[in-house]
């Protein structure tokens, strides 16, 4: 049986089609209240153009705190984690011994010993055992909590998004990009990260669970989500996925996994490989592997964008040709509701990433290939 | 909307209407629900003959790909071209947006397939 978000019957009472991710039960899309069927385009071109509200419960939620906290952190988290100061957030990945991602996470500090992390659904129990390990066997002294399920998360994203939310807090639409604030709603604390996973501008909101519907109302101030010309609008997983693909941005289990090697997913700002050369001295796991991998003169796959001159859809798994012969994989694609092309992101010999390089697809099962050509990531960026 | 009572359905989510030799042939309200916005479609050229439970075309949205199939043999003799150039149709009407029409001399496919209160209990759509 699946889960349940807190934010389980706003969903139905919005009319969403549900979907099982990661365990839990979530919206694919909603199909308008007027009638007719969902649309994830029209969900994803509302958060384009306006605004639209994303459960994200589902995403671990993890909190640390303790005299070890920034030598654990430093030890599991790729990316340099010391020189954060309160209030902000950073996306780092975790990486195995090998060099590969076991997940991408956003860390976030609160205090001076204190710091939250998001993680993936999916990879919640995998990192949760991992994280147990690290500190069993390095004797860290910090206590580590998993609040995913005391806790909500709502991404509300799109360029009409902080103009809306800035009704509920004045001090919001002050936040620059990755960094956080705490909102102190009663009783409750919410809090309000300017982060997210579209392109474009907005916030990540982490709530108490069972604040979740009073918190809701203060977020959407002066939002009528179901009005049909609301300014924020519901939207689903499917609109999430195209979204983040437009926005260039990785998804585990696609562009990151324990078998990919980190330096090959285009995230190389989130990889400190000059760690170990502060006074602290700090390595962390998979940095060895990385640094051999650097020095054999990086890895043999770069993750590309393909603009594809077909209507047909690229899937995870197809094979890229070049010449007729392989060289990579797609690992995710969609027809771009915003460009009105299809789009992919995929593997392929680190020779042949230059700009302008072309490939074909083989759409499997004997139907044929497709022309592809490498694009600069990510394939929208909002306007400035 | 409600599943049309004059047609037939398999458990593949198409639609059959057979008048006279004539079978027009379309995707069911739960299909395109399932696939959400349909992004591409295409069926076999006029002329093609198609043995029962064939596929006879694809269509695709972000979430998948996946055969059309006829229950019946039959040879293509119309292809709607304007669900082609437009998919998205699909997804606004599926009943009045058939995807192609076939001639048949047997219509022994028929029978196996399900009546609209058949089909609505088995997959209940939404709307």
């Amino acid at each position: 049986m699946a889960q349940k978000t807190p934010l389980h019957s706003y969903h139905l009472d919005m009319g969403a089609d549900m979907m099982e991710f990661a365990g839990y039960d979530m919206p694919k899309a909603y199909k308008p209240l007027s009638g007719g069927p969902a649309s994830p385009k029209a969900e994803h071109l509302q958060v384009r153009s306006s605004g639209g509200l994303f459960d994200v419960s589902h995403m671990g939620r993890l909190q640390f705190k303790g005299v070890h906290v920034l030598k654990f952190l430093e030890k599991v988290c790729t990316r340099k984690i010391r020189d954060m100061k309160t209030g902000q957030c950073r996306y780092s990945l975790v990486c195995n011994e090998q060099g590969g991602v076991k997940d991408d996470v956003i860390v976030m500090r609160q205090d001076e010993d204190s710091f939250m992390m998001v993680v993936n659904a999916s990879n919640r129990a995998k990192i949760v055992e991992h994280f147990k390990a690290v500190i069993a066997a390095n004797t860290y002294k910090l206590s580590f909590d998993d609040v995913t399920d005391k806790t909500a998360m709502v991404a509300v994203q799109g360029p009409r998004v902080i103009e809306f939310i800035g009704k509920f807090s004045r001090e919001i639409p002050t936040l620059k990009r990755y960094t956080f604030t705490v909102k102190n709603l009663l009783i409750a604390k919410l809090t309000v990260a300017r982060t997210g996973y579209t392109g474009e501008d907005g916030v990540e909101v982490i709530l108490p669970a069972s604040m979740t519907t009073m918190a809701m109302k203060m977020i959407m101030k002066d939002v009528d989500p179901k009005a049909a010309d609301a300014a924020i609008k519901p939207a689903g997983l499917v609109a999430r996925d195209t979204l983040r693909i437009e926005a260039g941005m990785p998804l585990y289990g696609h562009e990151l996994g324990e078998e990919i090697n980190a330096l090959s997913c285009g995230v190389d700002f989130a990889i400190g490989m000059d760690k170990d050369k502060t006074d602290h001295g700090d390595t962390f796991i998979g940095m060895e592997a990385l640094k051999k991998t650097q020095a054999e003169g990086g890895p043999a796959k770069k993750l590309v964008g393909l603009r594809i001159d077909s209507p047909r859809q690229m899937r995870q798994g197809m094979a890229v040709l070049s010449g007729g012969k392989p060289t990579g994989t797609v690992t995710s694609g969609c027809l771009s509701p915003t460009l009105n092309i299809n789009i992919a992101m995929a593997f392929v010999d680190k020779a042949l990433t230059a700009e302008g390089t072309t490939f074909e697809i083989d759409l499997g099962e004997g139907k044929g290939t497709v022309p592809a050509t490498v694009v600069k990531l990510p394939f929208y960026k909002k306007p400035s | 909307m409600a599943t049309p009572t004059d047609c037939k359905y398999s458990t593949s989510h198409e639609w059959h209407r057979l008048s006279g030799d004539v079978l027009t042939l379309g995707l069911t309200r739960y299909a395109v629900d399932a696939l959400t916005d349909v992004t591409y479609a295409t069926v076999k050229p006029v002329g093609t003959v198609i043995a029962a439970g064939k596929s006879l075309g694809e269509v695709e949205s972000v979430k998948t790909t996946s055969d059309v199939y006829s229950a019946v043999a039959g040879t293509i003799v119309e292809v709607n071209q304007a669900v082609v150039s437009d998919p998205s149709k699909l997804n606004a009407d599926p009943y009045s947006n058939w995807l192609v029409k076939l001639k048949v001399t047997d219509t022994s496919g028929m029978e196996k397939l399900l009546s609209a209160a058949d089909y609505d209990k088995q997959f209940p759509s939404g709307h």
